[in-house]
């Protein structure tokens, strides 16, 4: 069989990879987008804290820091349109004793620095007003009014699905081995074959130093630095009103409360430099450091129940900013170090790559088409309209008022737009990103059989009857 | 775009377990008409439905049968009694003026009743609720979760099992997990002994011969994509190490379903996690009743169904205006001493007994005999020996003294001396 060849391979269907495959099918590239995964978005991106950052407290004059305020905007816009939940909370940095509140003026600047000017400084009786569950001691905060939360698993669907739908292969399941970067291809070496491109782009995450190994390059060690985050009951949800971040200080950055679009309240995350890449699992001291944070931010919600707990691991490196690199001479692209921003930055990453590739003698793009629509995503957030609250839609389709999975309302309609989507999911967990089955607050106690059963079996398998002998 | 169409009845249940359904069945014979009951689940009957074993119904049907053979006797009940029994039928809230929003495959309805009723039962904390780190793997489970997937669905398991928890659902787990051709290899529990009822445990264990692993705690799980080990610890020692296995089971612990409860703004009980009711399963919301594990997790079903029944004929006495109307005044129960809570909390007329007569209590410690006063102010009300305290098992105190409570007094103390 003659081995396919593309345009362009991204190595990685992360948020960053699946970005910068829509960018360039939509500049009318072919393209492959290639993940040892089954599914797309199933490493960091799946597990982070879902903000979307201004980008007010990057460090001024780096890659980061104009990527992420840039992707910021491009992100906002696209998940109107897509349907992506975004909630505009606005994030207060508390301050707890005088080293944070004497830090908060230089935030300020920095923010400024960065091209955000709408910081605020609260004092206590104004911050007690606007998060009235804050823990004793608060001396004051600093505003910033346009960070926002955001559904990090759609973001990453509807960037890969928009890309399947302008062309684009997805191969799941493909682990890159080795590059042979020739004069006018390069041939990727992968567990289920090779694949050969004309360019390749590297968003590999947590392996993008592997991979850039591959094209003999050596610049810098991914260092997974873990954080675990719990996830508390939606009936927590009222005790918190903004993203309440910690004031960063020579202790690095801290644990954050924040509500997330789904209607939960968000405990961490962590942050432990580990060599282990797939050590995701959480840690009774990592938990325990948690409680006892959260004890201090909004003492009541640690008396809600917990609905889950997760471990997601930033892409660090030993410098402190992306790792971005263009190699015209092998056709490569090494967009690696993406670490604790990339879910903000992501569009304006592909942006940026996209504009310096269309430059490469050889390579020159269109520019990427803008009369397309983005994909309808399934809403997944709490604010506007679920399908089965909607009744013109269960007027139409019975099955949207179905109820299948209780404490997150999804309806067997939404399960089966979702198996039969284009990007389908193999698995319980990839469904669940998809439609949120199963990941309130019983965690499978009620839905958990039929759940899995419907992954196997198709929509259609029969929900529980009566017992089988 | 959110038009709900509106339906009136004289009362709705929400929750068609054996709890709602007993009480369904009490309101219709109390002569009340139209008597509805919401059930989310495609057919009512409760977790009954999936616990595919026997020991259901003797205080309630005074017979012993399976699990899914009394859930089906139930609808049949309600069937006769004439209640509308509405199944994949989830009620999701409450609509501004008190009516409940429901969500149905035939459309959005709002359901306004003069009274409700509130049995949506309990489910047991899993996992992460537990604060047990470690992987997320499959493999997993609660005995809920477990017992649907093998008795509904009749889908595999897995090979070698941890059960965590050696209360009577933890006995329950095991046999499923046997039933599936699932080896056990223990039992845990952090307590001193197991609390399962002493036929039922010794039954299982002789038949079965899995050794109950007392005083342990599970550390982690990991393993993935697929549950590999446990990491257990002896509580006494710290003593650490692991089991192989790729099938955890997560039982009892259980938490009420308490959202619509807490919903409605009805006052809640920081112990049970369910509403704080009165001897009638009245709430502080006049009219807003509840009844079963929703407010005392976890009894067994017929303790369920006949607190229901009870609640069933209190509204049926409040409709006809022969009862108080709501638990927030009143005298409140309080409980001291290796007591974990009691139910009912509240006394909001000393002419209202309890179902069954009895105040149900449960004791944190095991203990022989145990001393149990009930004290108003300086005054005792009642004071004795009950059987016997098992940590999540009941313990019931005669509500004989209830008569002698001042219903202007001070706080109702239950002090358990052991
Ligand atoms: C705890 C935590 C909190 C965070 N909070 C935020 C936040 O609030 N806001 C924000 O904007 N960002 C946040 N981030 C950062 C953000 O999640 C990441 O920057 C982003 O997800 C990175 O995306 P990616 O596509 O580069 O990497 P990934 O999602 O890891 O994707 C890389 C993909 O490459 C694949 N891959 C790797 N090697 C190979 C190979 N050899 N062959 C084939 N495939 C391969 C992997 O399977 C993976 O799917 C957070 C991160 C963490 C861990
Ligand atoms: C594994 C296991 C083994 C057991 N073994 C025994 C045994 O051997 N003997 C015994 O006597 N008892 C046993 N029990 C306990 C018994 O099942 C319960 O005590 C009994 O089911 C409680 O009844 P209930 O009506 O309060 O709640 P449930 O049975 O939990 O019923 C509540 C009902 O409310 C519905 N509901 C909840 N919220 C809503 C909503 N918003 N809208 C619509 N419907 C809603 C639920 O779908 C459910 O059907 C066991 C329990 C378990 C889990």
């Amino acid at each position: 069989m003659p081995v396919p060849e593309y345009d362009l391979v991204v190595i990685g269907a992360g948020v960053v990879g699946s970005a910068l495959a829509r960018e360039f099918t939509l500049r009318g590239r072919s393209v492959a987008l290639v993940d040892a995964r089954s599914d797309v978005g199933d490493a960091t991106s799946k597990a982070n804290t879902a903000i979307l950052h201004t980008g007010f407290d990057a460090t001024p004059g780096t890659t980061e820091s104009r990527l992420v305020a840039r992707g910021y905007r491009l992100l906002s816009d696209y998940a109107a349109k897509a349907g992506i939940p975004v909630e505009p909370l606005g994030a207060l940095l508390v301050a707890w004793d005088d080293e944070q509140l004497a830090a908060l003026p230089g935030l300020a600047e920095k923010a400024a620095a960065n091209g955000y000017h709408e910081t605020r400084l609260l004092d206590p009786a104004e911050l007690a007003r606007r998060e009235p569950h804050l823990g004793p001691g608060a001396l004051g905060a600093l505003e910033v009014p346009g960070e926002s939360i955001i559904c990090p698993w759609t973001t990453t669907l509807a960037f890969a699905t928009e890309a399947v739908r302008h062309g684009a292969e997805l191969l799941l399941g493909h682990t890159v081995t080795g590059a042979e970067p020739g004069a006018g291809h390069t041939v990727l070496h992968t567990d289920r074959g090779p694949v050969r491109a004309r360019s390749v782009v590297n968003a590999a995450g947590l392996g993008s130093d592997h991979v850039h190994a591959m094209f003999g390059h050596e610049s810098f060690t991914i260092t997974p630095r873990r954080g675990q985050l719990i996830v508390f009951d939606k009936l927590a949800r009222s005790l918190v009103n903004h993203i309440l971040l910690p004031v960063p200080t020579k202790m690095g950055k801290g644990v954050l409360v924040s509500p997330t679009v789904y209607g939960n309240v968000m405990l961490g995350p962590t942050a432990e430099d580990l060599t282990d890449r797939s050590a995701t699992e959480s840690t009774e001291d990592g938990l325990a450091m948690l409680r006892e944070k959260g004890n201090r931010i909004v003492p009541a919600l640690l008396r809600e129940e917990v609905t889950t707990i997760y471990a997601g691991l930033r892409a660090a490196t030993e410098f402190g900013d992306y790792q971005i690199s263009f190699h015209p001479d092998q056709r490569y692209v090494c967009v690696g170090g993406i670490r604790s921003t990339g879910l903000t930055s992501s569009l304006a990453i592909a942006e940026y790559v996209g504009a310096e590739l269309a430059g490469w003698p050889g390579e020159a793009m269109p520019g990427p088409r803008a009369d397309v629509v983005p994909p309808q995503m399934p809403y997944l957030g709490q604010v506007d309209v679920r399908p089965a609250e909607d009744a013109e839609l269960i007027a139409k389709d019975r099955a949207y008022g179905e109820i299948v999975c209780f404490c997150e309302r999804v309806s067997r309609g939404e399960i089966r737009d979702a198996l039969h989507s284009e990007i389908a999911p193999s698995t319980v967990e990839g469904l669940r990103r998809r439609t949120r089955a199963g990941m309130g607050r019983c965690q499978g106690f009620y839905c958990g059989a039929v759940v899995s059963r419907m992954v196997d079996e198709g929509a259609d398998a029969p929900v529980k009857a009566e017992a089988v002998k | 775009m959110n038009e709900r169409i509106r339906h009136d009845v004289d009362v709705a249940v929400i929750g068609g377990g054996p709890a709602g359904l007993a009480a369904a069945v009490a309101l219709r014979q109390a002569g009340v008409e139209r008597v509805e009951v919401l059930e989310r689940e495609l057919v009512a009957g409760g977790i009954p439905r999936h616990s595919a074993h026997t020991g259901y119904g003797l205080r309630d049907l005074r017979r012993i049968m399976t699990g899914p053979a009394y859930a089906r006797r139930y609808a049949a009940l309600a069937a006769v009694a004439g209640v509308t029994v509405r199944t994949t039928t989830m009620v999701t809230g409450w609509s501004g003026d008190g009516g409940l929003e429901v969500t149905a495959p035939d459309g959005l309805s709002v359901v306004h009743a003069s009274a409700v009723l509130m049995a949506t039962g309990a489910r047991e904390r899993p996992r992460p609720a537990r604060w047990v780190p470690g992987d997320r793997g499959q493999g997993v489970y609660t005995t809920g979760q477990l017992q649907q997937t093998v008795y509904l669905h009749g889908r595999p398991v897995g090979r070698r099992a941890i059960v965590v928890g050696a209360e009577h659902v933890g006995f329950s787990a095991m046999m499923t997990l046997r039933h599936a051709g699932v080896e056990v290899a223990a039992l845990t529990t952090e307590l001193p002994r197991h609390q399962s009822y002493l036929p039922f445990h010794l039954g299982a264990r002789w038949m079965l011969r899995v050794p109950v692993l007392t005083g342990t705690r599970v550390v982690a799980v990991r393993g993935k994509p697929r549950l590999a080990e446990v990491e257990l610890e002896r509580v006494a020692d710290g003593h650490r190490w692991t089991e192989a296995c790729d099938t955890v089971v997560f039982t009892g612990d259980w938490v009420p379903d308490h959202e619509l409860a807490r919903t409605a703004g009805v006052g809640m009980d920081a112990r049970t996690l369910g509403p704080v009711i009165d001897a009638t399963g009245a709430t502080s919301t006049p009219g807003l009743f509840a009844a079963g594990n929703l407010c005392h997790p976890v009894e067994t079903a017929d303790v369920a169904a006949l607190s229901g029944r009870h609640a069933g004929r209190s509204i049926a006495r409040w409709l006809a205006g022969r009862a108080a109307s709501a638990a927030g005044a009143g005298v409140p129960i309080e409980v001291d001493g290796p007591l974990a809570w009691t139910s009912p909390q509240r006394i909001s007329s000393s002419a209202d007994l309890p179902a069954r007569g009895r105040v149900i209590l449960r004791p944190s410690v095991f203990a022989r005999l145990p001393r149990v006063r009930v004290s108003q102010g300086d005054r005792v009300l009642w004071q004795g020996r009950l059987p016997q305290f098992v940590p999540s098992r009941p313990a019931l105190l005669p509500a004989s003294w209830l008569a002698r409570v001042d219903p202007s007094g001070a706080a109702v103390r239950i002090e358990a001396l052991v």
